[in-house]
Formats: structure tokens, sequence, C-alpha cells
């Protein structure tokens, strides 16, 4: 444990002197302020109509959309970087467990994107005080911010298993878009299409383990292994990734 | 402190390392010295836990390298030949970082030691990157120092220093060197005459000799060159010298200096030195050339060809 939290608190810091952290960071604040702006503005006008309670949910959604493009961005250098300047060779001589080094990675860009999620429970907060009676659904709440830092964890466990695998930030970028992309918009596409096997494309499917249940207050438990299961692939992909480089 | 026994490393269809053996005391300095490409990386490589041999065993202060890695790494001090450095980050957070992975208590006062012993208190709050190579040298050593290791493994520790920082890093290599093992790499024989009380050529995956540093000169060279310069320049010199008993191979280089050669435990110089005095020559300098590792491994693998293993 301790070991991973070394590695983490590390990496952690150094996304805050990194100028592609807060371009991460402005790239998902800066829509989301603009989303909610025009949330408030909406619910403020029909709060004379009697219309439902303010709605967090928009925001979660948006916040896991712009995951897709932004967490590559925050785990395509955490292990490739490694092995480009030859400090991984350091690491791997430390006496420290590949998992732990993989898991402390993968924990650091975790942080980063909580804190900007620690951030934005500004919004809640505004919407549920500060705006009509009686405020947001609570429950509803936690469980699209628990769906936010789940859609979060895995792509970035997966983000750091690709990270593992090239020694290129660039192609553990496109690979890890590439993915993320497949796997939020695309995997279902062809579900309809297909005379069998439709129903394991749309369990594959993030956005509807996330859109129809987790945003919608709904917390099941095959949503939940859905997520934890993408953890543990992406951090064993990474420790075995490194597993392997040890070997060549 | 190390003992290798039969270690073999394959890289895909290259056999990198073929089967050596070698044994390194506590309170030894032991020298790897070969050409680029010869398995020196490889070795230290292995013995540092970083990957695991082919065949073969290692040993590393009384742990297995690859059953109970985690046990070597925690007594290996390893500086690897491409200095593995954060250039974000401050000679002091580095260490702290390094010390913290080594659950070092007191991390930053550790790193303060540690950055005294290689000269560079001064510039703790220096960003790496800022540094120059002599200095990045020098915190690559004090990573490998942090935790003040058992055995001290370094890969090629002085190169790309100032002549006065080679010297320095010597001196410390050679003060933790009286009670730790120290295996370093180098390519440089005076380095190794200087501080190695042992040393291991390793050619082509293969240890072609071992001895102290002395022992192993002294072996190989059978014959002294030596250059000689006198003020102006004359056809007759090499000639002159050529009389004396027990000169061969006079050469005029095209400086107006001359070299020539004798046996080694038949030293001519005296002779030749009053020779060409004699011959009314203002004598400016004689000195003998040093065999290069380029001919001591011209040499070995000769030795190799012809039978005559050599270790």
């Amino acid at each position: 444990m301790r070991n991973i939290w070394t590695i983490a608190k590390r990496e952690y810091n150094h996304y805050f002197i990194s100028p592609l952290a807060y371009v991460v960071a402005f790239s998902i604040l800066m829509p989301l302020g603009i989303y909610f702006a025009i949330i408030v503005f909406a619910t403020s006008q029909q709060a004379f109509s009697g219309a439902p309670p303010p709605d967090i949910t928009p925001i979660t959604w948006l916040f896991c959309f712009l995951l897709v493009f932004t967490t590559p961005v925050l785990t395509m250098r955490l292990l490739s970087d490694e092995a480009r300047m030859g400090t991984l060779e350091l690491l791997l001589t430390a006496p420290i467990r590949d998992f732990e080094l993989v898991v402390g990675k993968w924990l650091s860009a975790l942080l980063f994107i909580l804190t900007i999620l620690a951030i934005t429970l500004v919004y809640p907060i505004i919407l549920h005080f500060a705006l009509v009676s009686p405020g947001i659904d609570q429950k509803l709440l936690l469980s699209a911010y628990l769906g936010v830092i789940l859609v979060a964890a895995a792509f970035l466990a997966l983000g750091v298993g690709i990270s593992a695998i090239f020694t290129n930030q660039f192609a553990s970028f496109f690979v890890t878009f590439g993915l993320f992309f497949f796997l939020w918009f695309m995997v279902s596409l062809p579900a309809n299409l297909l005379p069998s096997g439709g129903d394991a494309l749309n369990y594959l499917n993030m956005s509807s383990h996330f859109t129809d249940a987790l945003n919608t207050g709904n917390v099941k438990l095959s949503d939940l292994i859905y997520y934890f299961s993408l953890i543990a692939l992406g951090l064993f992909t990474g420790t075995t990734a490194i597993e392997i480089r040890r070997w060549r | 402190m190390i003992q290798v026994n039969g270690l073999t490393k394959d890289y895909g269809a290259r056999r990198a390392l073929h089967e050596i053996s070698f044994d390194a005391n506590q309170g030894e300095i032991v020298g790897f010295l070969g050409p680029n490409g010869a398995g020196k990386t490889t070795t230290m490589r292995i013995l540092t836990g970083y990957m695991p041999p082919t065949d073969g065993t290692a040993v590393v202060a009384g742990y297995d390298v690859v059953e109970e890695s985690l046990e070597v790494r925690r007594r290996v001090g390893y500086l690897p030949e491409t200095v593995p450095l954060y250039t974000d980050m401050t000679a002091l957070d580095y260490l702290k970082f390094m010390a913290d992975l080594r659950h070092i208590p007191n991390s930053e006062e550790r790193a303060y030691e540690t950055l005294e012993m290689v000269n560079l208190k001064d510039r703790a709050t220096g960003y790496i990157g800022n540094f120059s190579k002599g200095m990045r040298q020098r915190i690559g050593l004090a990573q490998a120092l942090i935790h003040r290791p058992e055995v001290l493994i370094l890969d090629e520790p002085t190169i790309g220093l100032d002549p006065a920082q080679v010297v320095e890093i010597r001196n410390v290599i050679r003060d933790i060197g009286k009670d730790r093992t120290v295996l370093l790499s180098t390519h440089i024989l005076t380095e190794a005459q200087q501080i190695c009380d042992r040393v291991l050529i390793i050619n082509k995956g293969k240890i072609v000799a071992e001895d102290t540093p002395d022992n192993l000169q002294s072996r190989l060279v059978g014959s002294q060159r030596v250059v000689l310069r006198v003020r102006g320049e004359s056809d007759e010199l090499p000639a002159k010298i050529n009389k004396v008993k027990g000169v061969r191979h006079v050469e005029a280089k095209p400086d107006g200096s001359v070299e020539f050669e004798f046996s080694a435990g038949q030293d001519v110089r005296p002779q030749v030195a009053k020779s060409i005095i004699q011959a009314g020559f203002d004598l400016l300098e004689m000195r003998p050339v040093g065999m290069s590792l380029e001919e001591i491994f011209l040499e070995l693998t000769r030795d190799n060809a012809t039978g005559k293993k050599s270790s």
C-alpha cells in the first residue's frame, strides 16, 4: 500500500506542473460551466411555472462524455514515458511489485479526476440551496457521482494498461482513445442487426451502464460488476505488460 | 556477496550471455571491462532484478535474483547506463521519492546526507532538468546510494564527467567499496586499474579473463611500446635507435616523433637515451604508450581462437 501511495503521490503532483493536465481540466470544466449556466437559466425560468425540480444528471452525463476524450491524455504518458526516459528501469529495480507501480499510476490519475470532480460539486450545491425548493434529489446525486467515479476509474485503468504496452505516448493515446470511443459510442450499434449476440454487445456498451443506470439513480450490481471488471482488466493488462517487458 | 553461476541470457535468437560465472566478495570493487554490446549491461540488469536470466543462477546479498527478487532489490543500489532521472523534479524531491520507495524514515534528512556525499548539497532545490551531465550522473549515483546498499552496481559511472569529477566520483566509489561490494562496468582500462581490486573482462557474452588489474596487464603486455621525441627533425634518428640491442619495430611518426618496442622485462630505455644523446640529439621526451583496451581485446580473442583460454 505504501509503495502505491508513494508512486501515486509523485505522479499526482506531476499533473500540477504539466500543462497538459491543465488543458484536460480546462476542457472538462469549461463545457460543464457553460452547460451549468444554461441549466440554471432554464431552471430559474421554469421555477415560476411549476416545473420539475432542478436536475444534476445532465452535468454528470456531460462529464462522462468528456472523459472519453480527456482521460487518454491523462494516461498516455504514465508508463509509456517512463519506458522512453529509462526511468522504468529505476522503478523496476526498486523494491516494489509491478502491480504496485501500475495501481499507483492509476490512482494518481484517478485522484486528479476526483479533484476536478470535487470542483464540480459547486453545481449541485448551487442548484440545491440557491435555487428553487425542494432542491435536488440527493440519492440521485450520489448515484450519478458514483457513476462518474466508476466510469473515470474504468477508463483510467484501461488507459494505464495500454500505456504500459507502448513506449510512444502518442501510440498510447490513439489506441486508448480508439478503445474508449468504441466502448462508449460504437459497440452496441450493430446489436440490432445481428441474429444473435446482440445482448452481449449491449452489455459491453459503457455508456448504457451509466446513462440508463447510475445516472438515473438506479444502482444495480450488474453495472457495478461491469465497471469493476474493466478496472481489473486494465490493471491486469498493465501489470502483465510490465512483466512481459522484463522477460523480453 | 555476488555469486553468479552459469548465467545465460537470450534475446530472441541472439545469445547475449554465455554461461558466465563469477563471484564478488564484501569489501571488493570488481570491474566489468568490455566493449559495447559485450553483455555488461545485461549481466547488471539480471543482478538488479530488472530482468530474469534465461538460464543459470545469481545470488546477490544472499538472495536469489529470480526467486527473491524483492529482497535482492532492497539490498542493491543500481545506477543504470542511461541515468534514470525525472527532469521535472528537484534533486531533493527526486531523492526523497527514491528514499520513500525504499521506506527510509526521515527521507528528507537522508536525501540531504546523500547529496552531500556526491557534493551536490548546494543544488538540492535545483531542477534536474537544468543540471549538467556530470551533475546528473552524480544524482544518479546518489539515488543508488540512498539506502546505503550492501551491493552497489554501477553501469559506467564516470561516463560524461569532466576529469575533476571523475576523480571525485572514483573517490566516492572507493570509499563506499571499503565495506560493501561494488560491481562497476567501464571501458576505460585506467579506471579499472585505479579503483578495482579485480577485473573481469567480458567479450561477446563470455568472460575472457579475470584477474587483478596489474596481473592482467603484465600478463597481457608482452612488449612495451615507447614514444620518443627530440628537438628538431632528423631522418637518422630511427636508424640510430634501431641499432640499440633489444629494440624492435622502430617507426617514424608524421609528427616527428619515433615509436619503438622492446620486450617487457628487458628495459632498453637507458641505452636508447644514452645512444641518442651521444649522437648529439636533444632528447625532449620519452614515455611509454600503454596498451589500449582494444589491443588487450585483440590479444584475448586471439588467445581464445587458438584454444589457450586465459581464464
